[in-house]
């Protein structure tokens, strides 16, 4: 183990997002805990997170967490778990405060408590009517709760590592002994051996080509599970977020429809009328995106190009409120107040101001419902027995509860951040006092200094980036908002190739400082194995459901289907496994039938 | 059109100073940004290219630098801004100025954070919570009093735009002064005296000569110069 350097902590908290800041505040205050992130921990992608949290607040209107949860089982087209949506929709009311209690700086009604707006698929459960569920922070709500949540870890002295590249989880058997990374700044690697792990290490939407997600976002911790033996649940569910910026990705919150806004096709028509006669506009995310690829396949796109127009402009917007009946109106001032930050994007980016002009949008690959699987207390699980491998947590995005099943409605990433941010990491300072450190294995980092070592003297003659290129060509064409066999199957086949070609990748920088070209290459080993995953757990299921629409199986087949999706790496490629939704929530006895799901 | 740039390159493992390399790019389009063409050239010509960044659209705040002689964010500067006629785009990029160049774009920002740190940026209230169990309240006016400075992704392009941090680092900078500003004028939090106590004495806001190169940087459109000057105003007046 030469020249590789070891600290001991009770835990580590791998990525400083919401959910790993969460975590670690909690964590701390019961264990010595280190928070490393190959990011400034400002720079995680929670901060990008615009309409708002989730909580049934009710302070505008009646509201339930009962609805909330319903809301998102049906969100989810069933395939999420009872039990994990109810302690998600519970604890969000007292989590969301406990944040304003933090500082969080929401914006206010009138009256004085927070503010809501409506959302996609958030509704009134008896009138079937959209509700005001998501509080926020104009459209800047996830910026507040990352800066709120650093601040309040400042305030607590708590430890980062910033600018450490986790690259491999020590695991022995069915214990895990701590983390290997490496400290970009010198190129040097560590050992973090610890009792305890939690991943919170986001999503892997740079798999595709269109994309809300940032750069950084390319899957590492889930890629290092799987590759240490840890199945992947329900992979095929990736969303596409139907409105992002033509042909850039960046997002616009759907909160833009909660104020109000509509989604116009080249003939002026509001077509989610068509698609969602109930709640229109404000339909799930995967119902829209499917209605906006199929106005562009049926040549109704702007300019028969592949997008529409998400329209907010006040004439526009008070025509549709009137004709909904609603007295409601908006005005110039109240987008601005209310959607700064979106107007600031598409004013910077497309040059159009949203306050006069629609705005050009198209699906873009957004966030992965399935991952590391966990039990309600963040502790991942290694089968479809449900065995835990004690010490090994896992949070937000990164892991899969799993409250949103087959399609994650609106808000709930940042409720599902912040709660089970906290359960996870309370539960991991507790497991830390009842356990002992155990000894690290010889020669714990080898493995993967190795596999450095292929990537950086490699000397195949091809671009890592061609390889990205292709990974992300292949995924937007064959693995997006519908798939069929075939198209499933030629992304397998361009995958297999990818895999063979990254192995003859060639780097230019041999140095150890600051190599982003090395930590790029490694980052890309893993969205192709992810890629491959999602494409490998999509084929096998033989139905449409959530984000997973197929036109070779256009229904959903409770029958068959009401199953999780396991996915583990075998000697020889991949294995699937699978194992019941859990629909009924035994402690308070409440039972969800799996119903036609219309809007 | 045509892209040419101009980097400011530092290897500290090669022994060799700073150097100026030279890229010409093609088929550039005005709606690329500053880092679209850093990428192009990081994954087309020069894998060794180093340089900070996240979300490449503004709100993470890595990727501040300084093209053609401003500070910027790469992200969220586009070539038509920069652009010299409609064939061409010359464009200058070098390192933030007043960190220590670790290699090429990328400076030490410890700094930078050790400044953040000494204002103490976050929420203080201790008194008991709402018997209710229900947020504390507040009206929108006082919401609205400390909105701007909310805003702040800790990018340091102001700090780093501020003749009088380049003149003495050990200047508390724009970006730490708009942090406790955010909490000063917070009518929920009781910190302020400690924060102005902080920023109030001679590596704070009296630093400030009034340049407004802090306000002309901020990606994020903050006021900065006349947040700086409502602390003065309350250091000089006693009245939040």
């Amino acid at each position: 183990m030469a020249d590789v350097k070891i600290h001991t902590y009770d835990a580590v908290i791998v990525g400083a997002g919401g959910a790993g800041l969460m975590a670690a505040l909690y964590a701390s205050r019961k264990a010595n805990v280190a928070v490393i992130s190959k990011l400034y921990p400002t720079r995680s992608h929670t901060g990008a997170a615009q309409g708002g949290i989730g909580a049934a607040l009710g302070n505008m209107e009646e509201d339930h967490w009962k609805w909330h949860a319903y809301d998102t089982m049906k969100g989810s087209d069933y395939l999420a778990d009872a039990d994990a949506i109810h302690t998600l929709c519970k604890e969000a009311v007292q989590t969301v405060i406990e944040l304003e209690y933090m500082g969080l700086p929401f914006d206010r009604f009138p009256d004085g408590t927070i503010s809501q707006r409506r959302f996609g698929g958030h509704t009134n459960n008896e009138t079937g009517k959209p509700v005001m569920r998501a509080c926020h922070a104009a459209d800047r709500t996830g910026h507040m709760i990352l800066q709120t949540l650093y601040q309040q870890c400042i305030k607590n002295n708590v430890n980062f590592l910033d600018e450490f590249h986790v690259v491999d989880l020590i695991r022995v058997e069915d214990t895990v002994r701590g983390v290997v990374a490496i400290e970009i700044a010198t190129g040097q690697f560590h050992i973090f051996h610890s009792k305890a792990v939690l991943f919170a290490t986001g999503g892997w939407g740079r798999c595709w080509e269109v994309t809300s997600n940032a750069h950084s976002l390319t899957g590492d911790g889930t890629a290092i599970c799987l590759r240490r033996g840890i199945p992947l649940q329900d992979m095929e569910f990736f969303q596409f977020h139907p409105t992002g910026i033509f042909k850039l990705g960046i997002l616009i919150t759907e909160g833009v429809r909660g104020e109000g806004g509509v989604l116009i096709n080249n003939d002026g028509e509001r077509f989610m009328e068509r698609y969602a006669p109930n709640i229109k506009d404000l339909a799930s995310r995967d119902v829209v995106s499917r209605a906006i690829y199929l106005e562009v396949q049926a040549g109704r796109g702007i300019n028969g190009q592949n997008y529409v127009h998400l329209d907010i402009t006040p004439d526009v917007v008070n025509h549709y409120l009137e004709q909904d009946g609603e007295e409601r109106r908006i005005n110039r001032d109240y987008i601005e107040a209310k959607l700064p930050d979106i107007a600031d994007f598409t004013r910077t980016y497309l040059g159009v101001d949203p306050v006069t002009e629609p705005m050009p949008v198209q699906p873009t690959a957004h966030y992965g419902m399935g991952g590391i699987t966990t039990d309600l207390d963040g502790r991942v699980l290694l089968d479809a027995q449900k065995t835990v491998l004690p010490g090994l947590y896992a949070a937000g995005e990164v892991a899969c509860v799993s409250v949103h099943g087959g399609n994650r409605l609106g808000t709930n990433s940042l409720t599902d951040l912040v709660v089970y941010g906290k359960l996870s990491g309370n539960h991991m300072a507790d497991y830390c006092q009842t356990t002992e450190l155990l000894p690290l294995p010889q020669n714990a980092a080898d493995e993967i200094i190795g596999d450095f070592d292929r990537i950086r003297n490699s000397q195949g003659g091809v671009r890592p980036h061609e390889v990205r290129m292709k990974m992300q060509t292949t995924m937007t064409k064959n693995v997006s908002v519908f798939r069929t066999e075939d198209t499933m199957n030629e992304a397998i086949s361009d995958l297999s190739k990818l895999r063979s070609e990254y192995q003859k990748i060639q780097i230019e920088d041999k140095g150890y400082q600051f190599n982003t070209d090395l930590l790029e290459t490694w980052e890309l080993g893993c969205l192709l194995e992810l890629a491959e995953v999602t494409a490998v757990s999509a084929l096998a299921r033989k139905e449409s459901r959530g984000a997973h629409a197929r036109d070779d199986f256009p229904e959903r087949d409770d029958e068959q289907w009401l199953q999780h999706t396991l996915c583990s790496k075998s000697d020889d490629g991949y294995e699937l496994d699978y194992k019941p939704v859990v629909l009924k929530d035994e402690e308070l006895n409440i039972e969800y039938i799996p119903k036609p799901r219309v809007y | 059109m045509q892209a040419q740039l101009r980097i400011r390159r530092f290897n500290p493992e090669n022994g060799a100073k700073p150097w100026w390399g030279d890229y010409v790019l093609d088929d550039v389009k005005d709606t690329d940004s500053v880092l679209d063409l850093l990428h192009r050239i990081k994954w087309e010509v020069d894998g060794s290219l180093a340089l900070r960044r996240s979300c490449a659209h503004g709100v993470c705040g890595s990727d501040a630098m300084r093209i053609n002689g401003v500070n910027a964010l790469a992200c969220k500067m586009l070539v038509q801004r920069l652009k010299n006629d409609e064939h061409t785009v010359k464009i200058q990029i070098e390192p933030i100025l007043g960190l220590s160049v670790l290699k090429d774009l990328i400076v030490d920002m410890e700094p930078f954070f050790e400044h953040y740190r000494s204002v103490q940026p976050y929420y203080i209230n201790d008194t008991p919570t709402p018997e209710d169990g229900r947020e504390r309240r507040q009206s929108q006016a006082d919401r609205a009093r400390f909105d701007d400075t909310t805003k702040c992704i800790l990018c340091a392009a102001c700090t780093t735009s501020c003749p009088s941090f380049w003149a003495n680092d050990k200047y508390v900078g724009p970006a730490a002064i708009v942090q406790a500003h955010r909490f000063i004028f917070d009518s929920r939090d009781q910190g302020a005296e400690q924060r102005l106590e902080s920023v109030g004495d001679s590596f704070g806001v009296w630093r400030c000569r009034t340049v407004f190169n802090c306000t002309s940087a901020c990606p994020r459109d903050i006021e900065v110069t006349k947040a700086i000057a409502e602390i003065k105003t309350v250091l000089t007046t006693g009245n939040i």
